[in-house]
């Protein structure tokens, strides 16, 4: 039933600690989440730091005398780099926020009173939550148009922009069931009390129930965002020129051996840096929103 | 006290109400006049709650009737409907049930204003007279959280006030608070019924019962085994159950 | 069975709708190999990654600090990165580092794809399983040596089982993801499902119908492992804990 609800049973069993209850209960929101929590500590940027060290050090042992050093050719491609990561990161703000939209709509319909809007919601929540995110950006990439008239005006649609529908479909799909367990996760003793009190539905919902629901989104929402932003890098794969795609060529451009770990890790060091703060933001609210329940 | 003319404002014939296959409400009959105090005691599962929410239609019942001033809730079937009648019947739960994203004072507004679209300059000021009257004037502007139980449960009882109904129901009120908390909760709900407010109260506190109530109802298993003045039914039980009952609390 | 095939057939010429994976033979046995394909890499990847799992949750509880470290460290980086770049890692890394060392041609793309999966989704496990053994109090062990059990018998017959059934919800989540992951195997050119389909679209021309049989294929097969995971859970679950 409500993947939030856990609580409502007889708790912990004397003979379990209370960690075994605590697991099942992270299991059911992650599942409600879509994938699991981010967790990133100081500690990865620092392994990413020596790795990207290491990296260096097994392509200048690799390299002639006449190459150039490994921190020049990082400089010489930063700038590339740096505008496909930047590239990747409207990608997926724009993703986002077209996801988190639709996905409301979704979520909210998927507690609709209507039979038909609920059931189709559900299956399209579901629909789009089975499907791996590559098999959808495919879908994207393929079946959308590459132009649309729109009133007479003909407006182009860059792989790109097919690459961020793509992502959106399954951030619109984990958003929703956010929205719905957060919705459900509200004890039903408010929607009583609103009820006695005379509330309609829509008032009930709109200033009671989901204004609470919002500190609750917030960090598997967070969460998922941090998921999207490494995921962006599928885009590679239908052929958009994000961070991925460019280092690739980079590699190929640059003849020399040995280079892949020291770029493959600078390029994971930046992702690192945009994810950290997300992720440590992410583990903060959570805590704090269990210490509050 | 309650008034004179006999005509009860809360009247149930014959209630039945069942969850699932389980039966509830095996046949409940009762009236209350206005102004009238009645408490309702019995074991835990006896279906006290159930009758609560039946009478101000959160729960559906499978046969009988249940009148309530000019409302038949057994018979209303749309929203606009039971919120009608919701406007007249407020309750007060166990576990309190304030909005915890709103301070006191927006707790106690928030009806007045959106449902029966009163000015909210007045409804403030009627508002913070009400939080006044429970004794928590200088609690208006703090959270559920940072209240205590006892002041939780005066802010709902003021929240409930705030839309003016005829009857009030009070489902366990006093049960999740501590001892010294109940006595604040107790003299709110003695002032309310002094006032003539007409209650319904679902208790364990038999001494309270006792002193205020006009009727006591024993409920078990569904049905109301025994009724009477407190009086009567606190020192001369006439039925078994209702012995047993007692001497378990008393 | 020709029947079958024929009446597609019909489809295509009546209606437009080219399912040549039904009437063509070619193209048939395509799309088999293709789900077979896939098939086989969530059954060997999920295989694999419990029993990284299981091996990495049971060197996290030895004494040897050393072995805890590089357990974790591999958790970590594995829990953290984007599995493309996992991919990449293994197959045009140490790949391209083995056949420089003359061991290219026993490692196949597949085989590559199947061990990248395995450790990243055995990443996870390692994680579930150790804290499903921690969630077990450690009197309960003791409880059941003083019943005469040995330590390896008290493990095996009474803490694995009950870390297992509390680990039971987060494995599932873990491997109904590493199946929507097996489709990242296409970038190392491996012919699951979707790389078998983009071929027969390309031959055929029929992307839009090959598509949503690929987002069909992916729905079904991903929910029976969600209805046989609900399954599980309820008739595995420990009467009066939890859900």
């Amino acid at each position: 039933m409500n993947d939030f609800h856990v609580a409502q049973t007889s708790g912990v069993l004397p003979v379990l600690l209370p960690l075994a209850e605590r697991m099942t209960r992270a299991a059911l929101r992650e599942r409600a989440m879509g994938s699991p929590t981010l967790r990133l500590d100081s500690s990865h940027g620092v392994a990413l730091v020596v790795a990207f060290l290491c990296g260096c050090g097994i392509t200048q042992a690799q390299s002639q005398a006449a190459d150039p050093s490994i921190f020049t050719t990082l400089w010489k491609w930063t700038p590339l780099l740096a505008r496909g990561f930047v590239f990747n990161l409207a990608i997926s703000f724009m993703a986002m926020a077209i996801g988190t939209i639709a996905g409301l709509f979704l979520g909210f319909a998927q507690i609709s009173l209507l039979p038909p809007v609920k059931k189709g919601a559900f299956f399209a929540t579901h629909f789009f939550r089975n499907a791996p995110w590559l098999v959808l950006l495919f879908y994207c990439m393929f079946l959308l148009p590459f132009q649309v008239t729109v009133l007479g005006v003909t407006i182009p649609i860059p792989d790109w922009t097919k690459a961020t529908l793509g992502l959106a479909l399954p951030v619109m799909a984990n958003v929703s069931e956010i929205v719905r367990g957060a919705i459900q996760s509200i004890p039903t003793t408010q929607w009583e009390a609103a009820t006695s009190l005379a509330f309609n539905r829509r008032q009930t919902l709109w200033m009671i129930i989901f204004p609470q629901c919002i500190k609750r989104m917030l960090p598997p929402w967070m969460n998922l965002y941090a998921i999207l932003t490494m995921a962006t890098v599928l885009a590679s794969i239908v052929g958009v020129n994000e961070m991925m795609t460019l280092t690739q060529r980079a590699l190929s451009a640059e003849s020399r051996p040995g280079l892949l770990l020291a770029f493959y890790s600078y390029v994971l060091l930046w992702f690192f840096l945009y994810c950290y703060p997300i992720a440590r933001w992410t583990v903060r609210l959570e805590a704090r929103y269990a210490v509050n329940q | 006290m309650p008034e004179a003319n006999s005509e009860p404002i809360v009247a149930l014939r014959d209630v039945h109400q069942s969850f699932g296959d389980v039966e509830v409400l095996k046949g409940v009959s009762f009236g209350v006049a206005k102004g009238g105090v009645v408490c309702i005691i019995g074991p835990s599962g006896s279906g006290k709650s159930t009758l609560l929410r039946c009478i101000n239609g959160l729960v559906p019942i499978k046969s009988g009737s249940i009148r309530v001033a000019d409302f038949e809730v057994h018979n209303l079937r749309t929203d606009q409907e039971k919120i009608a009648l919701r406007k007249e019947v407020s309750m007060v739960f166990q576990q309190y049930n304030l909005f915890p994203h709103k301070t006191a004072l927006e707790n106690v507004m928030m009806a007045p204003i959106y449902v029966l679209k009163e000015d909210p300059k007045e409804v403030r000021e009627r508002a913070i007279a009400l939080l006044t009257k429970v004794g928590l004037a200088a609690k208006q502007d703090t959270y559920p959280g940072e209240l205590s139980g006892g002041q939780q449960q005066r802010v709902a009882i003021a929240r409930s006030l705030a839309m003016r109904p005829e009857v009030m129901l009070f489902d366990e009120v006093t049960a999740a608070l501590d001892p010294e908390t109940v006595k604040e909760v107790l003299n709110t709900i003695r002032e309310l019924a002094r006032e003539g407010m007409t209650c319904i109260l679902v208790t364990h506190e038999m001494r309270f019962a006792r002193e205020l109530a006009d009727e006591v109802l024993f409920t078990d298993g569904g049905t109301i085994v025994e009724s009477g003045r407190p009086a009567e039914l606190f020192d001369h039980p006439r039925k078994d159950r209702t012995r047993a009952f007692l001497s378990q609390i008393l | 069975m020709q029947l079958v095939w024929d009446w597609f057939r019909w489809l295509n010429e009546s209606t437009g709708i080219n399912l040549t994976i039904f009437y063509d033979q070619f193209d048939r046995s395509r799309f088999a190999s293709g789900f077979l394909m896939t098939v086989k890499l969530s059954v060997i990847c999920i295989v694999s990654s419990v029993v990284i799992g299981v091996v990495g949750a049971w060197i996290q509880g030895s004494r040897l600090r050393v072995a805890r470290t590089i357990v974790h460290w591999y958790i970590q980086a594995f829990r953290n990165t984007p599995p493309l770049v996992q991919l990449y890692f293994f197959y045009f890394g140490l790949g391209s580092l083995l056949k420089a060392a003359g061991g290219g041609p026993l490692i196949t793309n597949v085989t590559w794809a199947i061990v990248s999966l395995s450790f990243f989704a055995g990443a996870f496990n390692v994680e579930i399983f150790r804290s499903g053994i921690e969630a077990v109090p450690r009197t309960t062990l003791e409880a059941a040596e003083s019943l005469g059990f040995s330590r390896a018998q008290a493990y095996l017959r009474i803490v694995l089982p009950l870390a297992f059934r509390i680990s039971l919800p987060a494995l599932n989540n873990n491997l109904v993801n590493l199946v929507k992951t097996t489709t990242l195997a296409y970038a190392i050119a491996v012919p699951e499902m979707l790389y078998v389909s983009s071929q027969i679209w390309s031959d055929e021309l029929n992307v839009p119908v090959m598509m949503n049989v690929l987002l069909i294929c992916y729905f079904v097969l991903v929910g029976i492992l969600v209805y046989l995971m609900h399954r599980w859970e309820r008739a595995i679950r420990v009467p009066g804990f939890g859900i």
